[in-house]
């Protein structure tokens, strides 16, 4: 053992997390009920911190920790970063809503950064092992939080269909590993390359633990067929904890897929292999997710079916299987963790005490009560949408740009129509919040954060959907330095 | 100074400064910002015409500044002849707009006139643009304050109009977004005149051609793709059927003209065929549909469809009389069809009827306004002396010289044009006053007055005298022909 290996700076963001959410578990327990917003307060200083120590630290050379299981790379220091922001606006927005519903608790505040710390982790796994691990703090953190509010039987109804399904596609993942252990004879993600590249393996098992593999990432992504449990989860889940669980851990899964495809599985032999199913996923993704989204009432499963299609779309940067499409890929996961939180966050914003905007029709007339949030929520649908100028239109073009440039021609022409479909729910938004006379006249109660952070939000999806050469840049490179 | 970005950005600001006034308790203040900012953006367009040099190849008023260094996307603007004349159309559109607006409007008065101004400078954009990426982003970008705009103040059953209008263009939109990508693919960047450069095969320049003409045919509209046109037109606000058929359905022939020609010239040699084909079944039949409409706006947006044929014909015949005719028809619709659409708006803010049965006899309550009508629908069945004689005789004139059938087919408008829409006056205008609601009408306020002679002005102005029109097209148009007949072919 050298000095070298016994270097623990790379992981020093894990492992100041770490500490802090084990003191704020304690804290809480000190502190009483009226002064909880010291927990928040807490939780959000330790997010800041973790961005602190992630930025200050972050360069373009690749070190490695804990005997080459984890690694610090620029693609994790801006997945984790993006992850920080993420967790740290879900805790500004479900500020006020937590509130009103018994979830400003010590609970959520250390759940979710303990599941931040899983993200972390999956994101800076160089081991499958640490993967696994990762994935698995991230996913119980997550399920115990959707069942928060033990009383309400759609949420334990949804906290259990996510964990029975949560547990299934773990289960598929570990026995790909174990295939492909069996066939590389390691865990190690470079090894792993490595030896793949030397033509030492076993072909046939490598292939049928690429397939379980594909299908576990396929779960957590939430991509068709295996998709079934994320409009439930993200009905039945309190919204405050859905927000959580479509925005960051999108990232900690771009990660995730990047690890075992891009990095474990990168060979050109086997890339032939995985970019066939991932063809089928995404194209079946924005088929389904896009029509059957067109049918919902509840705009929390519209959006879930949105985030499907969504990540139809991520998974055609990653088919291209070059460092330009995964460039893409990660940023279409950055555009659209930004979307979702400003989505989810106007439903949060105009929820109330013993009041759910979650249907369609709580946003009818929303220009009448609030023009300014009807104008963010505009940007939002219509950035969703994919029309310039707002940035999601950059996302899509570059992972359409990817997908044609690795000659996925049907593809691409494919998805520009489903994203013709999809634009009709997002449409059908703004329609009610323009066209349509308001239903609900009550006043939108909020506290300045929250309104701070949604029209920075939105609006960031507008300015940086004018400049956004420097995001779009800031990725690739991460991507092209990280591989 | 760089004038094309204030030609796009001072109606954006304008708008953006309007749309802070909020509330309709600073209605007047909206107005007047909105149209101190409509009078700005135009003033700001008549340097353009005056410094333009009619004589100079290539596009002016160049600005070149590094936007998205990762896919080579420039703002790269510059404008030739043909782009001066729609921006100089846009601005002097936007601000007969906001006037018109000025009293109708009464609800939500500066998100109404806002999404006019920005409208006004994102087309502005699409008519600078010389960066492929920034045209797509101006093109569909528009979409969004039409949409608006129709969704909320348009008639009963303007939510499907609106949706039927976002989804129509956006479906054609996509499609030639991946023709982009596939001309970034194989150049590298979205440069427009590098693109005018390079070889292309013609089996991938036959599924460019198609691309794009999906997303500028149903712009502009051609036959088929035209019926989201009269759902848009009729549900739309006096407004936004002015903004939407003088300026938006310009936006597919500018598309025609500066991507479609130049980069693609085999493909548009070898399709010219089908276009002139719809382009004459819209001048022909749609003429026809034109004629039996019971609602005044339907039947002028179907006048509209008709007369753009004009455009997609000249622009396929490929030789100067033609283009030139396109153009100028282009311009010359611009203010006739704004100014029937308003005539129409006139008469609907007093009676909120559309449909020609209702009215009878309106001479005899407004003497001053059936002047004006007469004299636009005069130019819109194409009287000599009118603007819209102009392009329609150059483009015929230019069909004689390819096909004789061509030029025949094409002259029947002359005899449509003039039945539907003197047919139309006839029943709306003159007769015996049809009943109480016409004879308790007002004739037209100054400021309403105001508008109609500027347009008039405008009409007469150009069917008279074209020359100072003509004299900044000259040059473009023979470059853009020269580009279109050099094969591309490797």
């Amino acid at each position: 053992m050298t000095l070298q290996s016994l270097n623990l700076l790379p992981a020093l963001p894990e492992i100041f997390l770490l500490c802090a959410v084990s003191a704020i578990l304690l804290i809480d327990l000190f502190i009483a009920e009226r002064n909880r917003s010291w927990t928040y307060l807490l939780s959000l200083l330790a997010l800041s911190a973790c961005a602190g120590i992630t930025l200050g630290s972050a360069s373009d050379a690749v070190s490695y920790a804990f005997n080459g299981m984890f690694v610090d790379d620029p693609l994790s220091d801006l997945l984790k970063v993006c992850v920080y922001v993420g967790v740290a606006a879900v805790l500004v927005y479900s500020h006020v809503y937590g509130r009103s519903r018994h979830l400003f608790r010590g609970e959520f505040f250390s759940l979710a950064l303990f599941s931040t710390l899983g993200m972390m982790v999956m994101i800076s796994a160089n081991h499958l092992l640490a993967l696994y691990l990762g994935l698995e703090l991230m996913s119980l953190c997550l399920y115990s939080m959707v069942a928060l509010q033990r009383d309400s039987a759609r949420s334990t109804e949804a906290a259990m269909k996510y964990f029975v399904l949560g547990a299934l596609a773990s289960g598929m993942l570990l026995y790909g590993m174990s295939m492909l252990y069996g066939a590389t004879g390691t865990l190690s993600i470079p090894e792993m390359a490595q030896r793949i590249a030397a033509g030492e393996v076993r072909g046939t098992i490598l292939v049928f633990g690429l397939v379980f593999v594909v299908a576990g990432l396929g779960f957590k992504l939430g991509a068709v067929p295996f998709h079934m449990w994320v409009p439930d989860v993200y009905h039945g889940a309190p919204t405050a904890v859905t927000l959580l669980i479509g925005s960051a851990p999108k990232l900690a899964a771009t990660g995730f897929t990047f690890r075992i495809l891009a990095e474990a599985l990168g060979s050109p032999a086997l890339v032939a292999e995985w970019q066939d199913m991932l063809v089928i996923l995404s194209v079946l993704s924005m088929a389904v997710g896009n029509i059957t989204a067109i049918v919902q009432t509840n705009i929390k499963r519209m959006l879930a079916y949105s985030t499907i299609a969504h990540m139809g779309f991520f998974l055609l940067g990653f088919l291209s299987g070059t460092s330009e499409g995964f460039g893409a890929a990660v940023f279409y996961a950055v555009v659209y963790v930004l979307m979702t939180l400003a989505a989810f966050g106007m439903i949060l914003l105009l929820s109330r005490e013993g009041f759910e905007a979650e249907n369609l029709d709580d946003f009818k007339g929303l220009n009448q009560r609030s023009r300014w949030y009807a104008f963010l929520m505009l940007l939002v649908m219509f950035s969703l949408t994919g029309i310039p100028v707002l940035l999601g239109f950059w996302a899509k073009l570059a992972v359409l740009q990817a997908a044609f440039a690795a000659g996925y021609t049907s593809v691409v022409v494919a998805a520009v129509l489903f994203s013709l479909i999809g634009a009709y729910y997002y449409l059908r938004v703004v329609r009610l919040m323009y066209f349509d006379e308001a239903v609900d006249t009550a006043a939108i109660v909020n506290t300045g954060d929250q309104r701070t952070l949604i029209s920075v939000n939105a609006l960031a999806l507008l300015v940086l959907g004018m400049t956004p050469g420097w995001l779009l840049s800031v990725c690739k490179h991460a991507v092209k330095a990280s591989l | 100074m760089p004038l094309l970005s204030l030609v796009i950005w001072v109606p954006i600001v304008a708008g953006i400064a309007v749309m802070a006034t909020g509330s309709d308790r600073n209605a007047s203040a909206a107005r007047w910002i909105a149209l101190l900012g409509a009078l700005l953006g135009f003033l700001v367009t008549v340097p353009l015409y005056a410094q333009f040099d009619p004589a100079a190849h290539g596009f002016q008023f160049q600005e070149k500044l590094p936007w998205i260094p990762a896919f080579d996307i420039n703002y790269h603007l510059g404008i030739d002849g043909i782009s001066l004349l729609l921006i100089l159309l846009n601005a002097f559109t936007t601000v007969l707009v906001v006037l018109a607006g000025w009293k109708v409007i009464e609800s939500r008065v500066s998100q109404y006139l806002a999404a006019f101004l920005v409208l006004g400078g994102l087309m502005n954009g699409v008519f600078c643009a010389l960066d492929a990426a920034l045209f797509y982003v101006f093109f569909e970008a528009t979409l969004i304050p039409m949409f608006i705009v129709i969704g909320v103040w348009g008639g009963p059953n303007r939510v499907y109009a609106a949706m039927k209008f976002f989804l129509y263009t956006l479906m054609g939109s996509l499609l030639t977004l991946v023709a982009l990508i596939y001309l970034y693919n194989v150049s590298g960047n979205f440069s427009l005149p590098a693109w005018y450069e390079l070889k292309i095969a013609l089996a991938p320049q036959i599924l460019i051609f198609l691309a794009f003409m999906i997303a500028f045919a149903v712009k502009v509209p051609m036959w088929p793709v035209h019926t989201w046109l009269p759902d848009a037109h009729v549900e739309a606000p006096t407004g936004g059927s002015v903004v939407l058929a003088a300026i938006m359905l310009k936006l597919g022939g500018y598309g025609f003209i500066r991507l479609s020609l130049p980069i693609v010239p085999d493909a548009s040699h070898a399709l010219a065929g089908l276009v002139i084909t719809l382009s004459l079944i819209a001048v022909v039949y749609i003429g026809l549909v034109a004629l039996v409409q019971n609602d005044m706006k339907k039947l002028i947006a179907y006048s509209s469809i008709s007369h753009m044929g004009f455009v997609t014909l000249g622009i396929f015949l490929f030789n100067e009389l033609g283009m030139e005719g396109a153009v100028l028809q282009m311009v010359s619709h611009g203010f006739i069809s704004g100014a029937m659409f308003l005539c129409v708006g006139v008469l609907y803010d007093r009676m909120h009827s559309r449909q020609i049965a209702d009215y009878g006899g309106v001479v005899n309550t407004m003497p001053v306004f059936a002047a004006f009508f007469m004299l636009f629908a005069m130019a819109n069945s194409g009287l000599p002396g009118t603007s819209g004689f102009v392009g329609e005789f150059l483009v015929t004139l230019g069909a004689v010289e390819v096909n004789f059938w061509y030029a025949f087919l094409a002259a029947l408008t002359l005899i449509f044009g003039a039945a539907y829409t003197l047919w139309m006056y006839k029943r709306v205008v003159f007769g015996p006053v049809a009943n109480h609601h016409v004879a308790a009408l007002k004739d037209i306020s100054a400021r309403e007055g105001f508008i109609l002679a500027l347009l008039g002005i405008a009409v007469l102005g150009m069917g008279i005298y074209p020359q100072p029109m003509s004299v900044v097209l000259d040059t473009s148009v023979a470059d853009l022909l020269a580009h279109a007949a050099r094969t591309k072919l490797p």
